[in-house]
C-alpha cells in the first residue's frame, strides 16, 4: 500500500464527484429533505418521530454509498480505466482506500447536513452524537463495501441499479424499523440475523433511545465491522488484475 | 529481479492464452530488441489484443511464459516501466485532460513535469483544462495516449492507436512514435489497417493466434514480391494455406 496511490485515487475520485454537481446536491440535499418529510408525517406525534428519526438517518448513508460506488466501480470497469490502472504499479488496496477516503468525505458532509437539519431544527433527541456519528460512518463504509462487491455481477448501470432494491430493500424490510424483530415470523427474524442492515438498525436505535450506551451496541460494532472486514476482500478479490 | 535493460525487451517462449474456453494463442514464440518500432498486423481477431494484454499483465496465462525487460510480464517491478494504450480511450471523461494525466503520473510515480510536457507531445497544449468529455473522438484518443506516455515507460504497448483518426493526425501520431523510439523506448503497435506497416522496422503477422511471419516491410516484399504490403500480407496467407 502506498500513501501516494491512496491520496492521488481520493482527490482523483472527489475531483470527479466536484465536477457532477447534480449527485452532490442529491447527496447532500435528499436526505434532509426525506427527514423533513417524515417530520411532517408524524406532525403532533413527536415521539415516534424521535424513535424513527435517527436510526433513519444513520441508514441513508449505507444507500447512498452503496449505490454510488456500485455504480462508480461499474464505470471503472466497463470504461477501461481499471484495466489500465491494473497495468501501473497502483495496488489494488490503494484503489480501494482511495474511493473509500473520496466518498467518506461525501458521507460526511451528507450526514453533517442531515444531523444538524434533523437534531437542530426537526427537534429530534441528539443522543450520545459521538457514537452515533461513528455508527453512521460504520453504515456507510459498509454500504460503499458491498456497492464495490455488487459491481463485479453487474453488466450495466441499469443492473447496478437494480441492486439496490434486491439487496438492499429486503434487509431495510427485515431489521426491525417497521416490525419488532422479537413479532416477525421465525424464518424471518432468522433471515435478519444474517443481514448487516438489522445491527445497523439495532446499534443506531439502542444509541439514540437509551441515555446510557448499552453494551450491545459495542457487541453491534463488532459484528459491522466483521461485516465490512469480510466485504472489503470479496470486494477487493472482485478487483483482478488479470482476467481471461 | 533486476531490470535487465540487455536482451530483448519483450521475449514470448510458446506462450499460451485460452480465453472463455476458447484457446486465442494455441503456441506464440517471438522477441523484440530495445528501442524499436515492432508492428503487430494481422486480421480482427487474429489474438493481437490479446497479445497486448499479456505483454502488459492482465491476461491470464495457460502456458508458456511472456517476459518483459528480463522477468515475467505484469510483475510489479515492472509495471511502472511499460506504458499501456487500450483500443478505446481509457481515460476520465468526467477530469479535464490535466486532471486526467496528473492522476496517471502519480501512480506511475514519474516526475510532475512530464505532465506538461506530454500535453505538448500529444499536441493538446490548448486543451489542457477541457473536460475529456468534450473532446472529439481524436483528441480522447490522444489523451488515452498522453496518459500512458507521462509514467515515462520503457516499453510502450498501443492496441490499435490509430483507429478512427484522420490521416493527417495519424502522420503526426507516427512520428511521434519514431521520435520515441529514437529516444530509447521500444515500441509495440497493433493494427489491422496493413498501410501502417511500412512505418514499422519489424513486422508480427498474425492470423488465428499464430504468427504467420516474422519480418520487415522490405523481407515481406521481397518474399511475396508484391509492392503493396497488404496484398504482400494476403499472397502469404493464401500461399501458407497452400502449403
Amino acid at each position: 500500500m502506498s500513501t501516494s496511490g491512496t491520496l492521488s485515487t481520493a482527490l482523483r475520485v472527489l475531483s470527479q464527484l466536484r465536477r457532477d454537481h447534480r449527485t452532490v446536491a442529491l447527496i447532500v440535499v435528499v436526505p434532509s429533505v426525506l427527514l423533513t418529510l417524515l417530520r411532517f408525517l408524524f406532525d403532533g406525534q413527536q415521539a415516534t418521530f424521535d424513535r424513527i428519526a435517527p436510526p433513519m438517518l444513520g441508514l441513508i448513508p449505507f444507500f447512498t454509498m452503496f449505490i454510488v460506488t456500485s455504480v462508480a466501480m461499474l464505470r471503472e470497469r466497463t470504461s477501461g480505466t481499471l484495466e489500465r490502472l491494473m497495468s501501473t504499479p497502483i495496488a489494488k488496496i490503494d484503489l480501494i482506500v482511495g474511493y473509500a477516503m473520496a466518498f467518506g468525505v461525501a458521507a460526511l458532509l451528507q450526514v453533517g447536513v442531515a444531523s444538524t437539519i434533523t437534531f437542530g431544527f426537526l427537534g429530534a433527541p441528539s443522543n450520545h452524537l459521538v457514537v452515533f456519528l461513528g455508527l453512521a460512518g460504520l453504515s456507510a463504509l459498509l454500504g460503499m463495501a458491498l456497492g464495490l462487491f455488487a459491481s463485479a455481477f453487474a453488466n450495466s448501470e441499469f443492473q447496478a441499479v437494480q441492486f439496490m432494491p434486491a439487496f438492499v430493500l429486503p434487509q431495510l424490510l427485515v431489521c426491525g424499523l417497521f416490525v419488532p424483530r422479537a413479532l416477525m415470523v421465525g424464518w424471518l427474524e432468522a433471515l435478519s440475523n444474517v443481514f448487516p442492515l438489522t445491527y445497523t438498525y439495532d446499534a443506531l436505535e439502542l444509541v439514540s433511545t437509551r441515555q446510557t450506551v448499552p453494551g450491545q451496541v459495542g457487541r453491534d460494532a463488532i459484528v459491522l465491522v466483521g461485516f465490512l472486514v469480510a466485504a472489503l476482500i470479496l470486494g477487493a478479490a472482485t478487483l483482478r488484475r488479470r482476467t481471461d | 529481479m533486476p531490470l535487465s535493460t540487455e536482451g530483448p525487451v519483450i521475449e514470448a517462449s510458446h506462450l499460451k492464452v485460452v480465453r472463455g474456453g476458447t484457446t486465442v494463442l494455441p503456441d506464440l514464440s517471438f522477441s523484440v530488441a530495445a528501442g524499436s518500432v515492432t508492428g503487430l498486423l494481422g486480421p480482427s481477431g487474429s489474438g493481437k489484443s490479446t497479445l497486448i494484454r499479456a505483454i502488459v499483465g492482465v491476461q491470464h496465462i495457460a502456458g508458456g511464459e511472456i517476459n518483459v525487460l528480463g522477468g515475467p510480464a505484469g510483475r510489479p517491478e515492472v509495471r511502472g516501466r511499460v506504458g499501456y494504450v487500450t483500443q478505446d480511450a481509457s481515460v476520465y471523461e468526467d477530469l479535464t485532460v490535466r486532471e486526467n494525466l496528473r492522476y496517471f503520473q502519480r501512480i506511475a510515480g514519474s516526475p510532475r513535469d512530464a505532465v506538461e510536457e506530454v500535453i505538448e507531445v500529444v499536441g493538446l497544449a490548448d486543451f489542457g483544462n477541457r473536460v475529456v468529455g468534450r473532446l472529439s473522438g481524436g483528441q480522447r484518443s490522444r489523451v488515452s495516449l498522453a496518459a500512458a506516455l507521462v509514467g515515462k515507460p520503457d516499453v510502450l504497448v498501443l492496441d490499435e492507436p490509430t483507429v478512427g483518426l484522420d490521416p493527417v493526425l495519424r502522420v503526426e501520431l507516427w512520428s511521434t512514435f519514431h521520435r520515441l523510439a529514437e529516444s530509447g523506448v521500444t515500441l509495440m503497435v497493433s493494427s489491422h489497417v496493413m498501410d501502417e506497416a511500412d512505418e514499422c522496422q519489424r513486422l508480427l503477422l498474425m492470423r488465428d493466434g499464430h504468427l504467420v511471419a516474422d519480418t520487415t516491410p522490405t523481407g515481406l516484399r521481397d518474399s511475396t514480391g508484391e509492392a503493396d504490403l497488404g496484398r504482400a500480407f494476403l499472397r502469404l496467407i493464401t500461399h501458407e494455406e497452400a502449403a
